[in-house]
């Protein structure tokens, strides 16, 4: 089964760009995220990001880093994350789910482990922030036994030997960071997102998606002309915040957003 | 006799800057390729003359290299044991070995045409020597520093003010030295283009372990022939107290392919290993991935990095230099640690015996050399890096007492 490339090819069909929402894992309490996973689906998210807490998110910004340490309050562990997955899948065999986080969890779980745990959960891709392909042989051969996608990043700073290189070992989709910073930075300018994602077409045929810095509806459709994906991330992560002493009502409010930016995208 | 596998020691890390399984490069994409340039522009000066001499002017003229060799008579008398000799890091300027780094890589800084630094410290030592090169250099400087550390260490913080930084408190996580680390990586990757970074120890990244090692290493040099010069041979044992471990490597490094040098390690037991509340991930800890290397971590089953503690800000990390990592699977180095008490106990007898004021984390050093020449000849030598001076940890010291400065 594979669900990135099916979606990816649907959407391709009906000429629309795959919304890819992101949340953290056990964020504000491990509760929510399975009903707010399946909000999320509701309100037309294509495909689910889920971030995995880790006390030390040296490229999140503030936002996402406070629902990390809510998460871990709680000790929402990889292993919870997983048992999430499960319980989503019990209801929703169809969306993609991509895990992301860093490499110290995968780590101390073991990375064949990990791989294995991952796919009878259910787990699509995995995007791991602080592993460069120089350094991913090993995780990489775990994933593909499983047929997981590693999921890369690509940053402003990136060469275009390195697009090549990220891009040979990449799959599901790649991930163009659109502004050189962390997670729920500044403000992204599409002319030069668009420029940017040119030497990555050259480099691949995956579909490439975009995130970091989309705020609203409005900046969301337009990287939506520009892009196969939009993912958001510290947006969404900020109304859980807001939310955070009332969590029933999150996953409405999360699927709010989403609608508006789904509406907003075509 | 040197074996050809010790003179492997030496000729680390191999060039994607791994040491064994340990190092590399764990860093989101957008660092990749400034990391890159920063190794190119390293390795290109490393071969330069030019910059070669001008660093060594300012080690002799600023920081007041080189740093005494001192035969601790008293002390070794009182021991009854081996002869300690203390390596004075304590006497350069800004007061501990961190300078020999910051002057280093503030030069690579301006020869790369970055006009920002940025630092993280935990006792303010870092992030004092930063502050003092950059005002030196006219850059402009950035500190990011726990919330906890800057209430413990208020005189360094006031101190960086003083020379024109800007000390950034970071309220997330454990808001220590590790906290700092993060947001200062975060500043990096938002400020590229004009931003350097100077970490303060050898972990990081490739190329910051082996960098930081080269420009620390001079300690190790200058004493190997400051000791030959004094007693006609090399020392049996070296000592030196490891956080980071930038002290120690740049000690031990010089002295890796001799066989017959004896090297140890000291960590932080804080409260006492067996407590869980101490910061010695080579003695107690796993290997895992953290802050852009692979290391030895302290770090709970999930791979959550947990809060350290010890009496000396500088030590509290829960990391460790991937070189140390190395050189302790290989059995090179022997790591141990000294808890809070026996650190204080040796910071106070050293005080008063010698009239020298160690720093808390060079403390521990001194409590593992102290235990060590009680059971050594008295023909035998130690020589300890005296890493640091003491006056910033009165406050420490006397809260301990209970009494307030």
């Amino acid at each position: 089964m594979n669900r990135i490339r099916d979606r990816f090819a649907a959407l391709k069909a009906q000429g629309r760009s795959a919304l890819i929402p992101f949340v953290t894992a056990g964020d504000p309490n491990p509760g929510v995220t399975v009903p707010l996973m399946h909000a999320m689906v509701g309100a037309g998210a294509d495909i689910i990001e889920l971030g995995v807490p880790f006390s030390d998110p040296m490229a999140d910004g503030p936002v996402i880093q406070r629902a990390s340490e809510r998460a871990l309050e709680h000790h929402t562990s990889l292993s919870r994350v997983l048992k999430m997955v499960d319980e989503f899948r019990e209801q929703d065999q169809d969306t993609p789910l991509v895990l992301m986080g860093y490499l110290n969890p995968i780590e101390v779980m073991g990375y064949a482990a990990f791989a294995e745990s991952a796919a009878r959960a259910g787990v699509d891709g995995v995007l791991t922030v602080d592993i460069p392909p120089e350094e991913a042989a090993e995780l990489l051969d775990c994933l593909h036994r499983v047929e997981i996608a590693p999921i890369f990043l690509i940053a402003p700073t990136t060469t275009e030997a390195r697009i090549r290189k990220i891009c040979n070992v990449a799959s599901g989709f790649v991930y163009y960071v659109s502004v050189k910073g962390i997670t729920g930075a500044g403000n992204l300018d599409v002319a030069e997102v668009a420029s940017k994602l040119e030497p990555i077409r050259k480099a691949t045929k995956l579909p490439v998606g975009v995130g970091f810095g989309i705020k609203d509806a409005e900046t969301a459709a337009a990287i939506s002309e520009v892009a196969d994906a939009v993912v958001v991330g510290s947006a969404l992560v900020s109304r859980v915040e807001a939310l955070m002493n009332e969590p029933a009502l999150i996953p409405e409010e999360i699927a709010g957003v989403l609608s508006a930016m789904r509406d907003a995208m075509g | 006799m040197a074996t050809t596998a010790d003179k492997i020691l030496t000729g680390m890390p191999d060039e994607n800057g791994h040491f064994g399984p340990y190092g590399g490069l764990f860093v989101p994409e957008t660092l990749m390729e400034p990391l890159a340039e920063l190794s190119a522009a390293y390795e290109r000066f490393l071969g330069d003359r030019e910059f070669i001499a001008e660093l060594d002017t300012d080690l002799a003229d600023y920081v007041g290299r080189p740093s005494p060799l001192y035969l601790a008579r008293r002390w070794s008398d009182t021991l009854g044991g081996a002869r300690i000799y203390l390596k004075r890091e304590d006497l350069n300027h800004t007061g501990a070995h961190k300078v020999n780094n910051t002057v280093g890589q503030a030069l690579l800084a301006r020869r790369m045409g970055k006009t920002r630094i940025i630092a993280e410290t935990g006792a303010g030592q870092h992030g004092v020597a930063t502050a003092t090169v950059a005002a030196r250099l006219g850059l402009e400087c950035v500190v990011y520093m726990g919330e906890v550390d800057i209430a413990r260490q208020e005189a360094n913080v006031y101190r960086m003010r003083l020379l024109g930084a800007e000390v950034v408190a970071v309220k997330s996580g454990s808001r220590t030295l590790k906290d700092a680390l993060n947001e200062a990586m975060r500043d990096w990757v938002t400020n590229i283009d004009n931003t350097f970074y100077i970490i303060g120890t050898v972990a990081g990244p490739h190329p910051y372990p082996a960098m930081v090692r080269d420009f620390q290493a001079v300690i190790g040099r200058e004493s190997r022939t400051q000791i030959r010069e004094r007693t006609g041979r090399l020392p049996d044992t070296l000592v030196a107290c490891v956080g980071g471990g930038s002290n120690a490597i740049g000690l031990f490094y010089p002295f890796l392919d001799d066989p017959e040098v004896a090297m140890y390690g000291v960590e932080a037991a804080g409260n006492g290993l067996e407590t869980g509340q101490h910061a010695a991930p080579l003695c107690a800890g796993q290997p895992g991935v953290l802050h852009g290397n692979r290391t030895y971590l302290l770090e709970d089953r999930d791979g959550q990095i947990i809060e350290t503690h010890s009496i000396a800000a500088g030590l509290d990390y829960p990391g460790v230099g991937p070189e140390h990592a190395w050189l302790k699977d290989r059995g090179r180095v022997t790591y141990v640690a000294v808890t809070d008490d026996e650190a204080l106990a040796a910071f106070h007898t050293l005080t008063r015996t010698e009239g020298i004021m160690p720093a808390l984390e060079s403390s521990h050093a001194l409590a593992y050399a102290a235990t060590m020449a009680r059971q050594m000849d008295r023909e035998q030598i130690i020589l300890v890096n005296l890493s640091g001076r003491g006056d910033k940890d009165m406050h420490t010291v006397a809260a301990r007492e209970g009494l307030r400065l």
